[in-house]
């Protein structure tokens, strides 16, 4: 069966974002990027379906600038076989990311489409299942850890209150939480043949797609900030001060 | 028109995050209507009944909701959309997992996690795991909107909304439900705890997080972790406060062992009061906590525990 694992590059996790002054987002002058690590996750878990034998092929898309590409060439470092790029310009919406892909998997038939469950750039946290509700497919979300069959695919989750297991029929989406796996470091010689691979180049106007954000981001700020406080030397002044200067302990 | 807010519960009472979603959809200023969904949840649905500013509370019992499932959920609420302006569920694994596939279905962009009510058509709401956050303007239409429930105050209790049972939605039948693990503690839940007690990867064992659990006991507080400790397997996934695990703003929250990831102060720097136990001086948890104590958590923790025990905890 087809995989297609979709990917966005975002701002590198280790990197300290800054908002611009002027509060129109936050600035990406020469800051690093790297892919999404929950679709890095994403990208693993489909590299060792195939190396089972249960996946036959994976397909790794992206929509964002031409950068982009670096990111899908990651991703084919680490194993996947072909690429997608979607070229866009500015913001896209979970919302026309899922359209996109919506008409992409109309295209390739993937029966499983695995995601990171949010971008740590906006957080938003809704592609996947944006994806599924669209193709009328199930979902498995914050997907802890994968069984799959021919039909069916088993999914443990990690919700609030711990862990649950359901059942979805294929084809189905599933989104990463942080422990599915552990991402592999791509090997000198996939980095190597991942630039013979294919990426497709397309833009959304090919998949009949406006992708027009629809949210007017009025401004991007600070959060509030938290001064430091004091230091304390002693366990017993801290639950002195806890008590008496704070009022938090009963 | 009308704000729908989908009910967080347990069958038996509603979870903390429902009366403080209400507060939320008060802010849009209209009428308020609840969805209960579940099965045999009479107790959740006189409890939604008794908050305050609800107008009328929408009980959908059927064994088709005993579990929640992201498509039969998304599904019964579709089939309500009509007649509502807004939708609202909380931004737990709950809400997340479901709210996203009704506003595809509605063609309405979603709004994650609001932390506050600009406007009835404008939002604040977190990016950058906490490190920036966004202002945001809905297009006229439908608003389907997660809400980060510890952002907002409860509503208060005593009032008397009018109940109405409904019947279930539609089963598209693509998914079941075949078991949960779920922890099981006497103490308070994390998100609404007035007290939270948490280790990092400096607690180096499964083992001594019990002395940890000693310290929330007496203090009738309940116990988180950072990502580290939960990576390295010391405590389940479901003790994660953080970003991309929960996000909590209790009174007081304690934390031992834990270097201040951005990941991680993302789920608590809105707590109230922050103290923090580290043996590092230079750890970055010492620059929000209002009270830093330097030491090994090790010796610490258990002179806090003889300290707290001596004066009556």
């Amino acid at each position: 069966m087809k995989v297609l694992v979709p990917v966005k590059r975002v701002i590198d996790y280790n990197v300290k974002v800054r908002v611009k002054t002027d509060q129109t987002g936050v600035d990406f002058a020469n800051v690093k990027m790297s892919m999404n690590p929950f679709d890095e996750i994403a990208v693993e878990e489909a590299i060792r379906l195939k190396e089972k034998g249960k996946a036959s092929e994976v397909i790794a898309v992206s929509i964002g600038p031409r950068e982009a590409s670096e990111t899908i060439r990651t991703a084919l470092a680490m194993g996947a076989d072909r690429g997608i790029l979607v070229k866009t310009e500015g913001e896209v919406e979970p919302l026309a990311v899922a359209k996109i892909l919506k008409a992409i998997c109309d295209e390739e038939k993937p029966r499983l489409v695995i995601t990171g469950k949010q971008a740590i750039d906006d957080d938003a946290g809704q592609t996947g299942q944006m994806l599924a509700a669209l193709l009328g497919w199930p979902q498995g979300t914050f997907a802890h850890k994968l069984e799959l069959d021919e039909n069916t695919a088993r999914i443990e989750r990690e919700i609030d209150g711990g862990l649950q297991t359901v059942e979805v029929r294929l084809p189905a989406v599933m989104t990463t939480d942080l422990r599915l796996n552990e991402p592999r470091y791509a090997s000198l010689p996939g980095i190597m043949k991942a630039k013979k691979k294919p990426i497709a180049e397309k833009t959304p106007a090919d998949y009949g797609v406006d992708a027009t954000p629809r949210l007017k981001v009025l401004k991007v700020s600070e959060p509030p900030k938290r001064q430091a406080g004091v230091k304390v030397k002693t366990v017993v002044e801290l639950l002195d001060k806890l008590k008496n200067e704070a009022g938090v302990l009963g | 028109m009308t704000t729908l807010v989908v009910a967080e519960h347990d069958n038996k009472s509603l979870k903390d995050a429902t009366a403080k979603m209400v507060t939320a959809a008060l802010q849009l200023g209209a009428p308020v209507h609840l969805l209960v969904a579940g099965h045999d949840c009479s107790g959740a649905a006189d409890a939604a009944s008794r908050l305050k500013g609800v107008e009328t509370v929408l009980v959908a019992d059927d064994p088709l909701y005993e579990h929640i499932l992201a498509e039969t959920m998304a599904a019964l609420i579709l089939s309500l959309a009509d007649k509502y302006d807004a939708v609202l569920a909380p931004a737990t694994t709950g809400g997340k997992n479901y709210l996203p596939r009704v506003a595809a279905m509605l063609d309405v962009p979603q709004i994650s996690e609001i932390l506050k009510v600009v406007a009835p058509d404008t939002f604040e709401r977190p990016i950058y795991a906490g490190s920036a956050v966004q202002t945001v303007q809905a297009p006229p239409g439908k608003k389907v909107i997660t809400v980060r429930a510890t952002a907002f105050k409860a509503a208060e209790t005593g009032g008397a909304a009018l109940t109405v049972g409904i019947a279930a939605g539609p089963d598209p039948g693509l998914s079941s439900f075949v078991g949960e693990e779920l922890s099981k503690s006497e103490r308070p839940e994390l998100t609404s705890a007035k007290i939270v007690v948490s280790g990092g990867r400096g607690m180096q064992s499964s083992d001594s997080f019990q002395l940890l659990e000693r310290i929330a006991d007496r203090l009738h507080a309940a116990v988180g972790a950072s990502r580290a400790a939960v990576d390295a397997g010391f405590v389940p996934n479901d003790y994660q406060v953080g970003q991309t695990g929960k996000v909590v703003a209790p009174e007081l929250y304690i934390a031992v062992g834990i270097s201040g990831a951005i990941q991680h102060l993302a789920g608590m720097k809105d707590s109230k009061v922050i103290a923090a136990i580290n043996k590092d001086e230079e750890a970055p948890i010492f620059q929000i906590a209002d009270y830093g104590l330097v030491a090994d958590l090790f010796k610490a923790i258990p002179e806090m525990e003889e300290e707290l025990k001596k004066r009556g905890y």
